[in-house]
């Protein structure tokens, strides 16, 4: 059987969904071939390619632990940055180390599924869990938030660095002082920032996810700060993430870290373009998440009177891919609880996220075509 | 006053369809007026305040899951 007729290395035009999936990076590509011919061997054996193996997984976490500015014995990987957001938590709050049952969890309202799946198990398990509120443009509640923090019995924060929905940046360095010192560790969850951004300060525990910086899929990372209370829970969720993927992962964070300032610096302006244009020609849209203190590459909005259903599917059509937080995209039929949070309308939802192979060009045949598919839409409900 | 003059029953029909009845009901109705929509759609306890907010008209409340009071202000 051959895969070559299919295959394709070039990101299609029109892709804007970095943020569930960045499309893999160059360099990263290369590693992960490399790694696949020479990375093959199980690192736990003891014979020659063994030890190769296992040399290329300590060079990846050394690469890691040296473009995040952390030690190299603090990084640890996982199968996924959901699994990477779970170790967190649960080698805090279950393990050994753990404070116990009864323990309070604090995160977020906004916070990526995978905390708030995690605090529902938490909770059922007799853990108490703290949600914090966040502003209209979806920065937390710095008050609430400290409130909350030394409130009896935290044994852990949880804020993410920047919202994968609507792109607001978290003030963390500002939560994580609030948390009483050594008793409540902070885990931040930069799943959408590492690559992108430098590195917020305070944090216990930070995770990540590779393929949002254009790494492969099936890798985590989850890096824990020397000295705090945490044992790695046995088995790691999700199991280990492949040698090969590793690699590619840490070549792909390496290379989007040394340009991640150019790219902010060329995204960043597209991204204005798109919250200016959009609020200018589409009539009766809500531009949603911090327009200042926001990830460079990410941008949402809500159209009145649209499903956001209708509208993924009139864009596919003609060649854009795009994610939505309206109840009628998820499988829950809910509406996006970071929507709701905020208070911002959540029907007719869109979220661009770009990234390096992202082009003016597309962007502005984005901005040329959706005044007519929206009116269309409009048209068609009778508005 | 807070009590309803008009109901719109928009159970069974999934979001912007409810808000659309609403945008559509409301200026129909004198100024002052409280408008009471049933709506089953999760989305339309984030939606229907929001819809007020963008439009300026007053969201007076929710007494009780899936009903939502509107207030006509202009």
């Amino acid at each position: 059987m051959s895969y070559r007729r299919w295959v394709s290395t070039s990101t299609p035009a029109g892709y804007f969904d970095a943020a569930a999936a960045a499309p893999l990076h160059p360099v990263a590509r290369q590693a992960l071939l490399a790694a696949l011919a020479d990375g093959w061997a199980d690192p736990a054996k003891l014979y020659a390619p063994a030890r190769r193996a296992r040399q290329l997984l300590e060079a990846a976490r050394g690469s890691v632990a040296e473009t995040l500015g952390v030690r190299e014995d603090e990084v640890h990987f996982t199968a996924s940055g959901t699994a990477a957001v779970q170790a967190g938590l649960a080698g805090r709050l279950t393990g050994p180390a753990g404070p116990g049952p009864g323990a309070v969890l604090v995160h977020s309202a906004i916070e990526h599924s995978a905390v708030l799946h995690a605090a529902a198990r938490h909770r059922d398990a007799g853990g108490g869990v703290v949600p914090v509120p966040v502003d209209r443009l979806g920065r937390v509640d710095l008050a609430a938030w400290q409130a909350a923090v030394t409130g009896p019995g935290v044994a852990l924060a949880a804020l993410l660095h920047a919202s994968h929905e609507v792109g607001t940046v978290q003030p963390v360095p500002e939560a994580a002082a609030a948390c009483p010192g050594g008793r409540v560790p902070l885990l931040v969850d930069a799943g959408q920032s590492l690559g992108r951004l430098p590195v917020p300060a305070g944090w216990s525990l930070l995770a990540g996810s590779a393929r949002k910086w254009g790494g492969p899929p099936g890798v985590g990372v989850l890096v824990v700060c020397k000295g705090t209370r945490w044992s790695a829970p046995e088995p790691l969720p999700g199991g280990e993430p492949g040698l090969p993927a590793v690699v590619a992962a840490a070549a792909g964070l390496r290379a989007a870290a040394g340009e991640a300032a150019a790219e902010a610096a060329r995204l960043g302006p597209l991204v204005d373009r798109i919250r200016a244009t959009v609020a200018a020609t589409v009539p009766d849209v809500e531009v949603v998440g911090d327009p200042v203190d926001r990830l460079p590459h990410l941008v949402t909005f809500s159209c009145l009177y649209v499903a956001g259903e209708a509208l993924l599917h009139a864009l596919d059509r003609r060649g854009f891919a795009v994610s939505s937080g309206s109840s009628c995209t998820s499988s829950t039929l809910r509406p996006s609880h970071v929507l709701a949070a905020m208070g911002v309308l959540s029907h007719g939802n869109v979220r661009l996220s770009l990234h390096r192979d992202t082009s003016g060009a597309e962007v502005d045949r984005f901005l040329a075509e959706l005044p007519g598919l929206v009116a269309g839409l409009r048209a068609e409900a009778g508005v | 006053m807070n009590r309803p003059g008009q109901r719109l029953d928009c159970r069974g029909q999934r979001c912007p369809l409810p808000v659309i009845a609403l945008a559509r009901r409301l200026p129909e109705l004198p100024v002052g007026t409280v408008l009471e929509v049933l709506a089953d759609d999760p989305a339309a306890a984030v939606d229907i305040p929001a819809w007020c907010r963008l439009r300026d008209q007053q969201f007076v409340g929710s007494p009780a899951p899936g009903t939502y009071r509107i207030r006509r202000t202009h």
